[in-house]
């Protein structure tokens, strides 16, 4: 059934990590990933993984399951881990077959590009895994609520996420009962080539579409009843607050990004 | 002729935290050109049984065979047999598709394999037995129609394949008390020419006394009764009510006025019996 | 507090030809009336409530509500926050992913302070019976707890008239009953003025005036019991009397004495069994 599927990558909890702020969560995020930027040491690198896991440990996680959010990566992991292996120039060649030499830099290289993208996504996935998408949501409005000047629509951006959070799991069980009613009928989905699979998914997406355009039409009128007009003038219920341990978070990465951004050119400047 | 369900049990979203039990155990046979009604709350599992009857829905356990094939069986036999089983939704209207009234219906017919003759000849019937001219609508597109009209659409596109069962979920959901009626009616004639079975799942025991001779009462996942409406409700009137169920209009009346002292025989089921023996009792002509 | 004189709506159909829907209505509607609004599908009854707060405004005639006439723009948020409207479909009228979040999201549009919306959100999910599940996910609920749910995020604006358009069409008899429960607690309890539209006329029983619709017209009104008496009335404006006032009926015209407006079970045993 089209209903088993569960939306977003959510994982419910009670960790300090999943109480953060959304905005802390996302600004955190953001600073990491200019933090893997700066690494460029081993031991920058393994001081990043460190504190990703450390971060997976403290959102209590199963630590599987953030690491199974790899998967969908794996084969660009792969390959960036190839090309830099075999193509970036080096002196020491460890490996050579025909043509194609494995130099130590490259080998090095392309361990680090392949962690930069494995880290990255796993600590964005530690954000989706502790936040639900509706408090998501919320932090995005209020972070980009001061672009509002140079036109960022901050408010429809969110008001259209609130509304396909909530309509999604709607329609999901309209197809699944469309699809059974044409089965019903005798229609085929599975079979034939391209072009005859496309044609037979008529019957299912005409009736979507209609249902969808009648179900947004219906919205707009009950919204429009409730004195919906925009977010011109509009209050919120659950006024986005930092409090104590999101200011500690913020503390926390920035140490972290100082502390890569020594190692990369500290010793530069100690040297002057 | 008939549909038979031996044991089968059916569970949503297994393995998940979510898993909840539709089916458990459930056993029975479908005869052909009988009408049964199918009753239950929201959620009882009556929903789920009746996808099982054309093989919409897997069973977890146990079998289902439509005159005698069995629909997990060989691929063509099964597929065949699942055909014999028409099926409407509800709000079926909302699965119209095509640009014309005609094509819609035609759609059921083709897939089965009819020729164009056939599928012409089918097209002309069901659009009859469900009171849509021919000349006048054929080829109006469905989606100018009103909603009564469009349900009526829906349902001449499953009649047109010509099925030998027919499983109908809440007709009449929505439609004002004229449209509802036409509908029955229709449904009614429908079964009384061909001579089609009509399975009728319902929440209303006042549709389920009026149409059918029998009644199945499903109740958390199992059958609670199944017999001649009149006689479960004579029999189990504490226990329907206890699970949810309305007690028809006319059995209400009826037996707050035998409360009251008027003589009146058990068993009375629809309203031009009942004041016939009301007028009996008092001796009025 | 509303009032509708010689209300006329003409709209243009998908074929281009102009169709009236309302033909010059007139309605008084009292504070704290009970008023149902019964009628065929295409009956005009729904178009009419959408007038009463404004979703859609006269052709001619006038709707006035709260002394303010719909059809002057500034009159509309206050119009809109003084009528709430409910709708059949729940599926289509329910905002967020959250229960709470949905009924705030009213107070929200029009301003209400964040700290004073979760006290009206309390409240009104407590008035519909459905506190218990402020955090749920509405795509989980049965159909009448959605239609809840949708009834308190009107409530959330404190409105003094509720509309509800046909509001248990889609719903089955359990939650059927907890509408008509809950409707007609916040007309006794809380004095909301109710205009209902249904079909189902054992919904309309409950009301102090019911009002019969066909083609656009007001056919004929009053209490229920002088209504569902008119039994071939009713019939004629496709719409069904209640089975023992149609049984009196019958009675009545096989010459048999049966008093005029019994519409209840009770009242036909108490004249039969006497």
């Amino acid at each position: 059934m089209l209903s088993d599927i569960t939306l977003g990558q959510y994982f419910p909890g009670n960790s300090f990590i999943h109480r953060l702020d959304p905005r802390t969560k996302i600004l955190a995020t953001l600073i990491y990933i200019i933090a893997i930027f700066f690494a460029d040491s081993f031991l920058s690198y393994a001081i990043l993984t460190g504190f990703a896991f450390a971060v997976i440990l403290f959102s209590r996680l199963p630590v599987l399951m953030v690491l199974k959010s790899l998967k969908p990566i794996m084969i660009i992991v792969l390959l960036t881990l190839g090309i830099h292996m075999f193509t970036a120039p080096g002196e020491h060649v460890i490996f050579t077959w025909k043509f194609l030499s494995v130099t130590q830099e490259g080998l090095e290289l392309g361990i680090k590009m392949s962690l930069r993208l494995m880290l990255l996504l796993l600590f964005s996935s530690v954000l989706t895994f502790t936040t639900s998408p509706i408090i998501l949501t919320d932090g995005i409005e209020s972070l980009l609520r001061p672009f509002k000047k140079v036109g960022v629509p901050a408010h429809e951006l969110a008001m259209m996420m609130t509304i396909a959070l909530r309509f999604i799991p709607t329609l999901l069980e309209e197809t699944d009962r469309i699809m059974k009613a044409q089965t019903a009928r005798g229609a085929d989905f599975s079979s034939g080539n391209l072009l005859q699979r496309a044609k037979n998914m008529l019957p299912l997406l005409v009736p979507l579409f209609i249902s969808a355009f009648r179900r947004a039409d219906e919205l707009a009128v009950a919204m429009e009843s409730r004195c919906y007009r925009g977010g011109e003038g509009r209050t919120r219920m659950h006024e986005l607050m930092y409090k104590g341990i999101d200011y500690a978070a913020f503390g926390t990465v920035f140490v972290l990004t100082a502390l890569l951004a020594f190692l990369r050119w500290g010793t530069a400047l100690c040297a002057l | 002729m008939s549909i038979d369900i031996k044991n089968i049990f059916y569970t949503y979203m297994r393995g998940t935290p979510f898993e909840k039990k539709a089916l458990d155990d459930v056993s029975v046979s479908i005869e052909k050109g009988e009408i049964i009604a199918v009753i239950g709350h929201t959620g009882s599992g009556k929903s789920t049984l009746v996808q099982h009857l054309n093989g919409l829905l897997k069973p977890d356990d146990g079998q289902v065979a439509v005159d005698g094939v069995n629909l997990a069986g060989k691929e063509a036999a099964a597929r065949k047999a699942r055909q014999l089983v028409g099926m409407v939704f509800q709000y079926p209207e909302h699965q119209i598709f095509a640009e014309t009234v005609y094509e819609d219906i035609a759609f059921g017919p083709r897939n089965r394999g009819f020729s164009e003759a056939e599928v012409d000849k089918q097209v002309r019937e069901a659009m009859a037995f469900v009171g849509l001219d021919f000349e006048t609508f054929a080829r109006r597109s469905p989606f100018q129609m009103s909603g009564g009209q469009m349900r009526r659409v829906a349902i001449a596109g499953v009649v047109a394949m010509n099925p030998d069962y027919l499983v109908l979920d809440e007709p009449s959901a929505g439609l004002d008390p004229r449209s509802r009626n036409a509908v029955f009616k229709e449904i009614m004639a429908l079964h009384q020419s061909r001579g089609i079975a009509i399975v009728l799942v319902t929440h209303s025991m006042e549709e389920a006394v009026k149409y059918a001779r029998r009644m199945l009462v499903i109740n958390k996942g199992k059958i609670l009764f199944d017999g001649n409406p009149a006689d479960i409700f004579k029999n189990h009137q504490h226990k329907l009510v206890e699970v949810g169920m309305d007690e028809p209009q006319v059995f209400k009346l009826a037996a707050l006025l035998r409360q009251k002292g008027l003589e009146l025989p058990q068993g009375i089921t629809d309203d031009v019996t009942l004041l016939q023996m009301i007028k009996k009792a008092k001796g009025w002509r | 507090m509303i009032s509708v004189k010689e209300l006329k709506h003409i709209y243009t159909d998908a074929d281009g030809n102009e169709v009236s829907a309302l033909n010059g209505i007139n309605l008084d509607i009292p504070e704290g009336e009970f008023i149902a609004i019964i009628g065929a599908n295409g009956s005009g009854k729904s178009t009419l409530a959408r007038h009463l707060n404004a979703l859609l405004l006269p052709t001619a005639g006038k709707c006035i509500v709260d002394g303010m006439d719909t059809t002057e723009e500034k009159n509309l948020w206050h119009i809109r926050q003084h009528v709430g409207m409910v709708f059949q479909n729940p599926d289509n009228q329910i905002v967020a992913a959250i229960v709470a979040e949905d009924v705030a999201f009213g107070p929200e549009n029009v301003g209400v302070p964040g700290s004073e919306i979760k006290g009206r959100v309390d409240r009104a999910l407590a008035a519909v019976g459905m506190t218990e599940y402020a955090g749920h996910a509405p795509h989980l609920l049965s159909g009448g707890q959605k239609q809840r749910v949708a009834i308190a995020g009107v409530l959330a604006l404190e409105p003094r008239v509720i509309v509800l358009d046909e509001p248990t069409a889609m719903l089955d008899p359990q939650g059927r009953r907890e509408i008509v429960r809950t409707v007609k607690q916040l007309n006794r309890e809380k004095g909301i003025t109710i205009v209902y539209i249904t079909h189902y006329m054992t919904e309309a029983l409950e009301a102090d005036r019911v009002v019969v619709m066909e083609k656009g017209n007001i056919r004929f009104s009053g209490t229920p019991h002088e209504v569902f008496s008119r039994v071939d009335e009713l019939e004629k404006a496709g719409l069904e009397a209640p089975l023992a006032a149609k049984i009196a009926n019958e009675l009545r015209k096989g010459g048999v004495k049966i008093p005029e407006e019994i519409i209840t079970d009770e009242e036909l045993a108490e004249v039969l069994c006497r």
